[in-house]
This record gives structure tokens, C-alpha cells and sequence, in this order.
């Protein structure tokens, strides 16, 4: 890139928009590369909450992604409204 | 007994070969006694990248298939000693490499060498788990585009499942990323992914970075491994390389860009 394309801001960094979608892409895929225990401890955790509180199928989800050196194991229930 | 080290991609085109010809000759240049095995069945082109095309008579499917014994298919490399290679066949399929096949060469090479390189087909199919299963240490060459990237996480994540380490519960293969066709005037124009920014989206440590150079193609024009082109970049930055793996302390070269003028920095060249 010359100078006068940097003062003029004509060109695009194409690097990081590259950089932007391989990161979106490959935590996807990671995630994806899950244990295949995921559906399994999905399905048993909708049984245990549902024992209490009626919950819809797919108002859980378990994901499962790294995170730098650690491993993250997410659980999100949505409660139904108190009415 | 031997180390294992395949040199794999999951991409086609980015350098694996030509990696596994310098590398495996750079491993002999420095006194060990190496053997590098193309694992491309019906596409074999290691032999010539390193020259030895029409000294090939037997490969590894006709060892696996007893028609040969090994040390008839091991060929002597003449750039250097302490160099053998064992080709593919160039006219059978990738089914012709039988899991016990290659187990049964991979402990007899072991017995007799320091080191095994395995250079790894493209894709994520046969000839390439086979590559990769028997590692002990994996060179991922990557090159700074999005799809290449892409397909190194893919295939690093296959070796951390499916090798043989990784079947038998023991300390993991070592992973080592190794950058080619970088062109450091364009990631400075920031056209291109830099070293940090591939080495962020990989988590692997970083085991060089080889330019984006012409001298390739005239290595691979000649069959001459590039690591025996005197005085170029890429001959240079794969001795940087070798030492590294030895576990020297070499800083990175040929990451910056030369130097130019005022009048093309103002208007572009």
C-alpha cells in the first residue's frame, strides 16, 4: 500500500476482515467438534428440570466451547413466564 | 528408535511436499539419519521435489504387499547423506495402505533412523489419516489465506482425536505451525494475515516462517530440495527451521519487509 493510498483511505484492510471471519468461523467449527455426549446431556438435564418446572424442549441449549487453554460447558434454560 | 514427524495441511498447494523434502534434508544435513515417506498414493510427486524420479522401482504399497522387501524400496538420497526415501505408488488407490501395513514399515524404519517424516497427502481421507497416525510431532504448513487456515484447524483437530497418541491416552502429538508464501510487504499493507494474527487463530506454537519466493520453483524445477539453494531466503529461513526443531534458539528472519525507495512508498509498487 503507497502513502498516498493511506492518507487518501482508499484501500480496505483486507487482513482483518479475513482475520474477523476465520474467528467467527473456527469457534464455530470447535464447537461443532463437541463431545457427541451434548444431545444426551441435553435430553437428561430437560428430564431433571422438568420434574420441576415445566420447560420447553427448545428453550435449553448446551454448548460446549474453548476458550484459549480451558474448555467452556454453557447451560441457558429459559424459564417460562410466571403467570 | 526413530521419531515420528508427518508434515500435513488438510489444504492442497500450500507447501507440504517441498517442506518435507527441505525439512527431511535439512534433519540429514545435520547428521541424522532420516528417511521421508510419501504417503500420496497415486499422486506421487516427492520424488520429484527431491529428484530421484527415475530411480524409483519399488514403493511402500509393494512392501505393505510383500512384493518387496523395505530396503529395496528405500532409495538413497544424492544431495546428501543419511537421506533415504521411500515413494508411493503412483498407480494404485489410497486403499492400498493398510493400516497394519504401515504399522509393520513404521517399526522396522524405527529401529534404523532417528527420524521419519511423513508427508502427508491433502484432504482429510486415508492416505492422510495414515500419515498422521504414527506421529509424534506434526508440522502443520499453513499458508496466510482463509482457507488454509481453516483447514489447519480442521486437521489439528483430527490429529488431537484420531492419531495414535490420541487413541492410546498418552501425551498428545506435538504441533508445530509452520508459515509458508508469506510475503511480509503485503501483511504490512495489511492485505495479507500476519504471523500474529495466524498464530492467534491456530494456539499452536509457531515453528518458522518461510517467504514467498521464487527460488521454490526453481528448486522443484531441478528436483532440488530447497534447502540446498545456497544463499536464498527460503534456503536459509528451512536451515532456521531445522535448528528450531532441535531445540536451537533462532530468531525469525525474512518477516519484515526490504527496505525501498521514497518514490515507490508514495506511489505504490
Amino acid at each position: 500500500m503507497s502513502l498516498l493510498d493511506y492518507f487518501l483511505g482508499t484501500r480496505k484492510k483486507t487482513a482483518s476482515v479475513a482475520k474477523e471471519r476465520l474467528q467467527l468461523i473456527l469457534a464455530h467449527e470447535r464447537a461443532a467438534d463437541a463431545p457427541d455426549f451434548l444431545p444426551a446431556l441435553q435430553a437428561e438435564l430437560l428430564a431433571v428440570i422438568g420434574k420441576y418446572i415445566p420447560v420447553d424442549q427448545d428453550k435449553i441449549k448446551v454448548t460446549m466451547e474453548r476458550r484459549g487453554d480451558y474448555e467452556v460447558l454453557e447451560l441457558n434454560i429459559l424459564f417460562p413466564d410466571q403467570h | 528408535m526413530a521419531r515420528i514427524v508427518v508434515v500435513t495441511s488438510g489444504k492442497g498447494g500450500v507447501g507440504k511436499t517441498t517442506t518435507s523434502a527441505a525439512f527431511a534434508s535439512g534433519l540429514a544435513l545435520r547428521g541424522h539419519r532420516t528417511v521421508v515417506i510419501d504417503f500420496d498414493v497415486g499422486l506421487r510427486n516427492l520424488d520429484l521435489v527431491l529428484g530421484c524420479e527415475r530411480r524409483v522401482v519399488y514403493d511402500v504399497v509393494n512392501v505393505i504387499h510383500g512384493e518387496a522387501r523395505l530396503q529395496q524400496a528405500l532409495i538413497k538420497d544424492k544431495h546428501c547423506e543419511n537421506l533415504y526415501v521411500l515413494p508411493t505408488s503412483q498407480t494404485r488407490d489410497k486403499d492400498a495402505l493398510t493400516q497394519e501395513g504401515v504399522a509393520a514399515i513404521m517399526e522396522e524404519l524405527r529401529q534404523d533412523f532417528d527420524y521419519i517424516v511423513c508427508d502427508s497427502p491433502a484432504g482429510i481421507e486415508r492416505g492422510a489419516l495414515m500419515a498422521l497416525y504414527h506421529a509424534d510431532e506434526a508440522i502443520v504448513v499453513t499458508n496466510p489465506e482463509v482457507s488454509s487456515v481453516r483447514d489447519s484447524d480442521r486437521i489439528l483437530g483430527i490429529i488431537a482425536a484420531r492419531s495414535r497418541r490420541a487413541e492410546a491416552g498418552q501425551e498428545p502429538v506435538k504441533e508445530h505451525l509452520l508459515l509458508t508464501r508469506y510475503a511480509p510487504k503485503r501483511v504490512q499493507g495489511g492485505e495479507m494475515l500476519s504471523i500474529d494474527d495466524v498464530q492467534e487463530l491456530l494456539r499452536i506454537p509457531l515453528l518458522g516462517v518461510i517467504p514467498e519466493s521464487e527460488s521454490v520453483l526453481q528448486a522443484s524445477n531441478q528436483g532440488i530440495p530447497a534447502i540446498h539453494m545456497k544463499g536464498t531466503d527460503v534456503a536459509a529461513a528451512y536451515e532456521d527451521v531445522v535448528a528450531r526443531f532441535l531445540g536451537e534458539d533462532r530468531p525469525l528472519r525474512f518477516t519484515q519487509p526490504e527496505r525501498t525507495g521514497f518514490f515507490k512508498r508514495l506511489f505504490g509498487g
